[in-house]
């Protein structure tokens, strides 16, 4: 391959249009355009949102319809909700952590810090579930009220965005493994990152919005 | 065993092959002849290798860009047979006649036309003509992310598959195209009807969405050098802004209808008429969407008649910086204006009131739109050519629709209208008179950019004709039928005196059946003649923006040597200021490599959709886990970009210089 | 789609020559221990201080406790974007930003105006009594 140096685009630009009789129209040498995919993967994580606030809308709108069944303030546990909570802030700096390895291209430790993230995204998936089963063994499932249905799927879907970041998680370690911290993996691993924060994002809204508005009297 | 059998093969059983329906019947006849015939022709021609490795597999955007198209105007075939089914059907149900469509299949031929026209027809249109024309405009190699271009081309793709296969198994949904609840809710629509709407708009869906990501992000970081925001052409500019549309509203269609689905499938209450849930809910997201769409379709016409106006005219636009800040301004303001589709709903008059005034207010920036093109015109030396015809054809048209809707605008005028037929020619004034009628001339206007000849202009001018007359005698007849009081939708009509109306429409619907022929044969006129019709010097028309610049058609690398920008207008520009065509010093192109993992991953994500409308739910979870285990095994694959050796750009720039010496 | 990082890399996706360049643009923002410590604890305040208002009953009315827990939850919404997504009017040149603001935009219009609309149809379509019976088993 015949590696040129990458000019920046606004140098390449002061070069044509210096004092020459005809502009010059195009570049000589090949033309390296910044890659676009944190950007793209920013415009997806939009788009993801946009699909929370519509289920945000929903809760927002359905959330007090109860039709006789059980209301927030019976059946939610802050206790269980604040631990929950407290395993995916943790996972928030480990992952943090992780790209601090990352930056120091050591990969041992960065895979290090991605399992504890892992493991502590597992954790809140475990206790989302185990909550979830208990209510609908009480008889609060999801067919049960309008308010209901908003509530497991509001934080369902956000259960299935770190389920799929998990395994993303996954693959991405086994891939740093076998190919070591090259640009692509760095890439990749910074996805994932902006996704599993925006996650943590997502529950801020969630927790106060559904689990602590919803059990004030 | 039994279970097994229901797990495989679910609610699909020999009784969902419509055979007693002769219409039905004589349609599966001829789609599978001449499916047969395509197959057997292109065994024939030993075109299987060529269709996979340089088509199916491309990641080369202008190759997507023809197949969108392609995939548009095939649906259309599809959407219009529905429209001149119905329009058949109001003409000869009057009193004792039921017509010749009984109303369980008359409701999936309005919900079927309107899924199709919308979703697979406008949709692929003008994201085909974005695909094919931005990444030139803006002087670039490729989209930004080519793998991804493919596989959102293949989920539309078979999103569309899954809407024909309704005909054939099963049944469609019977809701109109927004499939209300609780009407489309599993209490009133059991079959799989719904279902058939849900997965098809949500496979889809994927896939347009990705395609607005890829394209904001190719126009904000591939755009070459110098050309900044203000300097790139109009139709980016309207591209930039539809996308981002897209981007901001398909979520809210995707969320909306998993809701949907988890009450038909899980059995929640969202929308049901029990335990709490709400369906006006459902119709308030669905718009938040839907608003947003028609101007998805529409402001990619607007860009098409910026550039086809200012090429025909011989000028620069007239107003560029008014265009695009008219261009934002409607992208902003699309969101503000949801509720006027549903006035009626009940809300009180402080919701209507503002919504009904944001609605008049876009009408500005639209209104400002059409100003600057008719400025553009005056004093200009005005070619005719088929673009432009279509380009006043919309403008005439256009502004009576637009008209109309702002008449739809006023709360207490819509209570009248509300879903009457004078609603249904306003649509159709501005989607046909808007969006169509953009794409048509786009259409005649990058033809030869994208296969070297022109498109046959007679045939062209009659069907232009024929779909403006047609237009205007199909749907002005529904605006007075609409002020007389007839509702939408009805399969049957007892009043003689409305007859003569609708026989002047399908009049109409006929001269756009000729129309739509005179397309066909302007394609097939236009592949036979095409030595004469031939673009030597990849510039026709005299344009005025980049991809006229390079050859048509384009070399698989697009430009030999990367553009740079010093004027918005850059092709006249460069026309004027001296530009040399480069012959030597040519170097290596990298470039993306085509793959078949986007065809595979779509065509399972249909399988898994299909799997689900039937409640086969073995097939579901299998055809799930294939389908993240193929999109995890293409992940792995890092080698996906090759360099095009520079003997190749060589040899093809030297094609390019031997074919512009032929012309004198 | 998010899984396995479907988003391809092209144009700089080549061979180890690009290296720099790649790394170069995915490291722009330069990741900070002090950065992420800082934004851990003030998350960890922002979080502990709402529970604790819900769970210990500190304020008297609903209103008011509402209305303090959601400044809170929008005040670590941004110490979120800030400390942790590395959000900055720089980033992808300013372009990560538009997008965010004109999302927020839409996330408000879309919340706001169901909620309006919605209201306004109860009110208007539903009388007390039907309220009332809308919530009956």
């Amino acid at each position: 391959m015949s590696e040129i140096a990458l000019p920046s685009r606004e140098r390449a630009v002061a070069r044509t249009s210096s004092a020459e009789a005809t502009p010059r129209f195009y570049l000589t040498h090949e033309h390296h355009p910044e890659s676009g995919t944190l950007f793209g993967f920013w415009l997806y994580l939009m788009s993801d949102c946009l699909v929370f606030a519509c289920l945000f809308a929903v809760y927002a709108v359905l959330g007090r319809n109860y039709a006789g069944g059980p209301t927030g303030a019976e059946l939610f546990e802050l206790p269980l909700v604040a631990v929950n909570t407290s395993l995916l802030l943790l996972s928030s700096i480990t992952y943090g952590f992780a790209m601090l390895e990352m930056q120091r291209d050591r990969l041992r430790t960065t895979l290090f810090w991605l399992a504890v993230t892992g493991l502590l995204g597992a954790g809140f998936i475990g206790i989302e579930l185990h909550e979830f089963a208990n209510l609908i063994h009480e008889g609060a499932g999801p067919q049960r009220s309008a308010f209901l249905s908003s509530f497991f799927t509001l934080v369902g879907t956000h259960g299935l965005h770190v389920t799929f970041g998990i395994v993303w998680l996954v693959t991405l370690m086994v891939q740093s493994a076998k190919h070591g911290l090259i640009p692509e993996n760095r890439r990749r691993l910074m996805c994932l990152s902006m996704f599993w924060h925006f996650l943590d994002v997502v529950w801020v809204g969630v927790f106060t919005f559904v689990y602590l508005m919803g059990v004030l009297p | 065993m039994s279970e097994l059998t229901s797990n495989l093969m679910g609610r699909l059983t020999w009784d969902a092959i419509p055979y007693n329906e002769p219409i039905l019947l004589w349609t599966f006849v001829a789609v599978a002849l001449g499916g047969v015939g395509i197959l057997a022709a292109v065994t024939y021609f030993r075109a299987w290798g060529v269709l996979w490795r340089d088509w199916i597999t491309s990641i080369d955007h202008k190759k997507i860009g023809i197949m969108y198209i392609i995939l548009g105007l095939v649906m259309l075939l599809r959407g219009f047979s529905d429209a001149i089914m119905m329009r058949a059907q109001q003409v000869l149900s009057f009193g004792n006649s039921m017509g010749f469509l009984p109303p369980h299949h008359y409701d999936q031929v309005f919900t079927a036309h309107g899924v199709i026209m919308i979703f697979f027809v406008a949709m692929p249109l003008v994201t085909g003509l974005m695909n094919f024309v931005v990444p030139l405009q803006i002087g670039a190699r490729d989209v930004a992310f080519p793998f991804l271009n493919n596989f959102s081309f293949w989920m539309t793709a078979f999103g569309a598959g899954l809407v024909m296969m309704s005909l054939f198994v099963g049944e469609f949904a019977r809701t109109g195209w927004l499939a209300y609840p609780p009407l489309s809710g599993i209490l009133y629509s059991p079959d799989a009807g719904v279902d058939y709407y849900i997965w098809s708009l949500q496979i889809a869906g994927v896939g347009t969405l990705l395609s607005g990501i890829n394209l904001i992000a190719t126009i904000v970081k591939m755009r070459a050098p110098g050309m900044t925001l203000m300097k790139m052409p109009v139709f980016t500019w309207t591209a930039l802004c539809t996308n981002v549309l897209i981007v901001a509203a398909f979520p809210v269609l995707t969320a909306v209808l998993a809701l949907l689905s988890l009450d038909r499938y899980a059995g929640t209450d969202f929308f049901t008429n029990e335990l709490g849930g709400n369906a006006m809910m459902y119709v308030n997201l669905i718009w938040i969407w839907g608003h947003p769409e028609v101007y998805i379709l529409i402001l990619p016409a607007f860009g098409v008649f910026s550039e086809v106006v200012s090429t025909f005219s011989g000028k620069r636009l007239f107003g560029y910086a008014s265009m695009v800040y008219a261009t934002i301004v409607i992208t902003i303001l699309s969101y503000l204006v949801w509720l006027h589709h549903f006035f009626t709903m009940g809300s009180g008059a402080s919701v209507n009131a503002f919504f009904g005034i944001t609605t008049m207010i876009i009408s500005i920036p639209t209104g400002a739109k059409i100003f600057n093109w008719l400025f553009t015109m005056y004093r200009g030396r005005i070619r005719f050519e088929v673009p432009m015809l279509w380009t006043i054809g919309f403008m005439i048209t256009f502004v009576i629709g637009g008209m109309t809707g702002v008449l739809l605008a006023v709360p207490p005028a819509d209570f009248v209208l509300h879903n009457s037929l004078f609603l249904v020619a306003h649509f159709h004034n501005v989607i046909i008179g808007g969006v169509l009628f953009g794409m048509f001339a786009g259409i005649n206007y990058w033809f030869p950019k994208a296969f070297g000849y022109k498109l046959d202009p007679f045939w062209g001018k009659c069907s232009f004709w024929l779909w403006v007359s047609g237009f205007w005698f199909a749907f002005m007849p529904l605006y007075v039928l609409g002020l007389m009081g007839v509702t939408r939708r009805l399969s049957h009509f007892d009043d003689p005196s409305l007859r003569i109306w609708f026989e002047i429409a399908a009049f109409g619907a006929g001269l756009i059946f000729l129309g739509i022929m005179s397309l066909i044969i302007q394609l097939v006129v236009s592949y036979r003649n095409r030595a004469s019709l031939r673009d030597t010097t990849g510039d026709p028309w005299d344009g005025r923006t980049l991809e006229w610049s390079t050859s048509s058609p384009p070399p698989a690398y697009n430009f030999a040597f990367t553009p740079v920008v010093h004027d918005n207008d850059t092709w006249a520009d460069m026309k004027k200021n001296g530009y040399v065509r480069p012959q030597r010093g040519f170097i290596p192109i990298h470039m993306p490599k085509n793959t078949g993992a986007g065809f595979i991953i779509a065509a399972l994500s249909a399988l898994g959709g299909f799997a689900m409308i039937w409640h086969m739910w073995l097939v579901a979870c299998v055809a799930l886990a294939t389908m993240l285990t193929a999109v995890i095994v293409h992940t792995f694959n890092y080698k996906r970009d090759f360099h095009i050796p520079a003997e190749e750009v060589v040899r093809v720039e030297g094609i390019r210089t031997r074919m512009l010496a032929s012309h004198v | 789609m998010s899984v396995g990082g479907g988003v391809v890399q092209y144009p700089d996706a080549g061979g180890a020559g690009h290296g720099h360049a790649d790394a170069h643009g995915a490291g722009a923002v330069h990741f900070t221990l002090r950065g992420y410590v800082t934004g851990f604890l003030a998350a960890v305040t922002l979080t502990a201080i709402p529970f604790w208002l819900v769970m210990g009953r500190t304020f008297g009315s609903s209103g008011i406790t509402a209305a303090v827990i959601l400044a809170f939850a929008a005040v670590q919404i941004v110490v979120h974007m800030v400390y942790f997504l590395h959000m900055s009017p720089k980033s992808e040149g300013g372009w990560n930003l538009l997008a965010l603001l004109f999302t927020v935009m839409l996330v408000v219009i879309a919340l706001s105006g169901s909620l309006w609309v919605m209201y306004h149809l109860n009110h208007n379509m539903m009388p007390e009594s039907m309220q009332n019976m809308h919530n009956m088993p």
